[in-house]
C-alpha cells in the first residue's frame, strides 16, 4: 500500500505517495528524476549511490524511501550554485581529472563531502580510508585522492 | 533488485513499537539501520510482512556515562560511537572496534543494537560486547530483562532474545584501573567484515602481572564467544612476549572453524592464534 512522504531535497520540498519498497536511490531516478544519484551494485558495496542523508553520506540502494519521511536529503545535483559554479569538490575532480569513465563519480564527491564537512584537513591516508566505501573501476585512486586535495585547500581558503 | 512487499510502521515511541511488534507477531520484522536486513530482503532470504522501524524513535539513540561505564541506546550508531569520546575514554576497543566496521558510509546508517540483535558470525561488535562484559537490556510489553553478553550470542544468527522483545541499551560497567584494551582484525578486503576478529580487556597488576582477562572472538566459528583458555592462562602470567603467544595458542580452543570462499578452516585456526597475540599484546601495552 502506497505511502505519504514528504521530505527536502537539494532545498526543494517533495511529497509523494511510494510503496514502502521503493529503495531512497530509486526514489531519486525514477521519481524525481534526479538521475545523478548512480546504482551500480545494488548491494551496499560500490558507494555509487551514496547521497546525504540529515548531512551524513549513506548509500541510498540500502535505504528505503519511507525511512527518509522528513529528512534532508542532497544529492550530486545539489551541490553547484544556481549560476552553475561548481563545488570546489566538483572542481577538484575536474582540475585533477579524478574521473576516467564518471560512473563513480557522484558517489565519490558525497563522499568527500561528508569527509570534508567532518575533518576539514584529511591527511592522504584519512581521505583514501573515508573513500573506502566507494569503488572506482578505472582510474587507480590516485587523481581521486588529488582531487579531495584540491577541494580541501580551496574550502580552506574560502576562495 | 526489489523486495518483496511489506507494510511499513514509523513508530515514534518503544512502547507503539512493542504493541505493533505484539500486533504482528512473526510477520513483523524490527528495521534498525538496515544494513544486514535490507540486502536479506532484496535477495529475498527475508520477506517480512510487516516492518517495523525503529528509526524515529529519538529515545533509543544516546551515549551515557553511567557508574563509571557507558550506557549506550540500541540505536546509536557506528559514527556516533566511534566518534564519541566518552566511549573512546570509558570502553576503547568499542570505539575502535566501531571505526573499523564495513565503510563510512555504512557506519552512518549500522547500529550497535542490529549489530548485536543479528549475531552475524563476522560481525565486530558481538566480540566486543563479550569481551567489555556487556549486560543488554531488552524491553518487551511491561517488562524489561537483562542479559548479559555471555549468554545472549546462541548460534549462528541467533540470539536470547524472544520475538516480542527489542534490545533497548548495552551496559558497559567501568573498567577496572590498570585495564588496557584493544581490538585486532583480518578484514575481509572488500566488505571489511571479520575474517576474524579478538577483542581482548586486560587488566594489569602493579608488579606487571595478568589480573584479569576478557578476551572475545569473532568470524573463526559460527558465533562470537570468549576465548576462555586463552584467558585462564593468562591471568596471573607475567605478559611477557612467551606467556602471550603461548596463551593466544589456546584462542581457538573447541571451536568449529567456519569454511568459506574466503579462507580455509585451517586458515582461520592460524589466524586466530596470531589476532589473538596482537590484540592482547596492544591491550597490555594500552594499559600502561
Ligand atoms: C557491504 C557491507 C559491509 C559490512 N561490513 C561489516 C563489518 O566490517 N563489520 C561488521 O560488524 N558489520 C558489517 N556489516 C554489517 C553492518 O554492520 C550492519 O549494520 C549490522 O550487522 C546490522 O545493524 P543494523 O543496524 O543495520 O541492523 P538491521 O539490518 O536493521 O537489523 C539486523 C537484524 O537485527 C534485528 N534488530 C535490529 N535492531 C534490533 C533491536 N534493537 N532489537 C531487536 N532486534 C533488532 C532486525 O530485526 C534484523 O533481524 C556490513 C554490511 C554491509 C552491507
Ligand atoms: S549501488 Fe548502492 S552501494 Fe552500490
Ligand atoms: S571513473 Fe570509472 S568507475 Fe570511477
Amino acid at each position: 500500500m502506497a505511502q505519504e512522504i514528504t521530505l527536502t531535497v537539494n532545498g526543494a520540498t517533495r511529497t509523494n505517495q511510494v510503496e514502502p519498497r521503493l529503495l531512497l536511490a530509486d526514489y531519486l531516478r525514477s521519481v524525481l528524476d534526479l538521475t545523478g544519484t548512480h546504482v551500480g551494485c545494488d548491494t551496499s558495496n560500490c558507494g555509487a549511490c551514496t547521497v546525504s542523508l540529515n548531512g551524513d553520506a549513506v548509500k541510498s540502494c540500502t535505504v528505503f524511501a519511507v525511512q527518509a519521511d522528513g529528512a534532508d536529503v542532497t544529492t550530486l545535483e545539489g551541490l553547484a550554485s544556481d549560476d552553475g559554479t561548481l563545488h570546489p569538490i566538483q572542481e577538484g575532480f575536474w582540475e585533477k581529472h579524478g574521473l576516467q569513465c564518471g560512473f563513480c563519480t557522484p558517489g565519490m564527491i558525497m563522499s568527500s563531502l561528508d569527509l570534508l564537512s567532518k575533518n576539514p584537513n584529511p591527511t592522504e591516508a584519512e581521505i583514501r580510508e573515508g573513500l573506502s566505501g566507494n569503488l572506482c573501476r578505472c582510474t587507480g585512486y590516485h587523481n581521486i585522492v588529488l582531487a579531495v586535495q584540491f577541494a580541501a585547500e580551496k574550502m580552506n581558503s574560502g576562495s | 533488485m526489489v523486495t518483496s512487499s511489506f507494510d511499513y510502521y514509523a513508530p515514534t515511541s518503544v512502547a507503539d513499537a512493542l504493541a505493533l511488534l505484539d500486533q504482528h507477531g512473526d510477520d513483523a520484522k524490527l528495521l534498525a539501520g538496515g544494513h544486514s536486513l535490507i540486502p536479506l530482503m532484496k535477495t529475498r532470504l527475508a520477506e517480512p510482512a510487516v516492518l517495523i522501524d525503529l528509526g524515529k524513535i529519538s529515545t533509543l539513540s544516546y551515549i551515557n556515562e553511567q557508574d563509571g561505564g557507558l550506557a549506550i541506546g540500541a540505536m546509536t550508531t557506528y559514527s556516533e560511537i566511534a566518534g564519541s569520546e566518552l566511549v573512546q575514554s570509558n570502553a576503547p576497543v568499542l570505539a575502535e572496534a566501531s571505526g573499523q566496521v564495513a565503510d563510512n558510509q555504512i557506519r552512518n546508517r549500522g547500529t550497535i543494537g542490529g549489530s548485536l540483535s543479528h549475531s552475524d558470525p563476522a560481525g565486530d561488535l558481538p566480540a566486543v560486547a563479550l569481551a567489555l562484559g556487556a549486560q543488554l537490556t531488552t524491553s518487551s510489553s511491561g517488562a524489561h530483562r537483562t542479559i548479559s553478553a555471555d549468554d545472549f550470542f546462541v548460534d549462528l544468527l541467533t540470539t536470547a532474545l524472544e520475538p516480542n522483545e527489542i534490545l533497548s541499551e548495552i551496559v558497559i560497567p567501568a573498567l577496572p584501573a590498570g585495564t588496557g584494551t584493544a581490538y585486532a582484525k583480518f578484514a575481509n578486503k572488500a566488505s571489511h567484515y571479520a575474517v576474524v576478529g579478538v577483542a581482548a580487556v586486560v587488566t594489569v597488576g602493579s608488579d606487571g602481572t595478568c589480573q584479569s582477562a576478557r578476551i572475545g572472538i569473532t568470524g573463526a566459528g559460527p558465533k562470537a564467544t570468549r576465548a576462555t583458555g586463552t584467558e585462564s592462562a593468562l591471568v596471573g602470567s607475567n605478559l611477557d612476549d612467551s606467556a602471550v603467544r603461548a596463551a593466544a595458542s589456546h584462542a581457538g580452543d573447541g571451536i568449529d572453524f567456519n569454511e568459506d570462499v574466503h579462507a580455509s578452516g585451517e586458515y582461520r585456526a592460524h589466524l586466530i592464534s596470531v589476532y589473538a597475540a596482537r590484540a592482547i599484546r596492544a591491550a597490555v601495552e594500552n594499559a600502561s
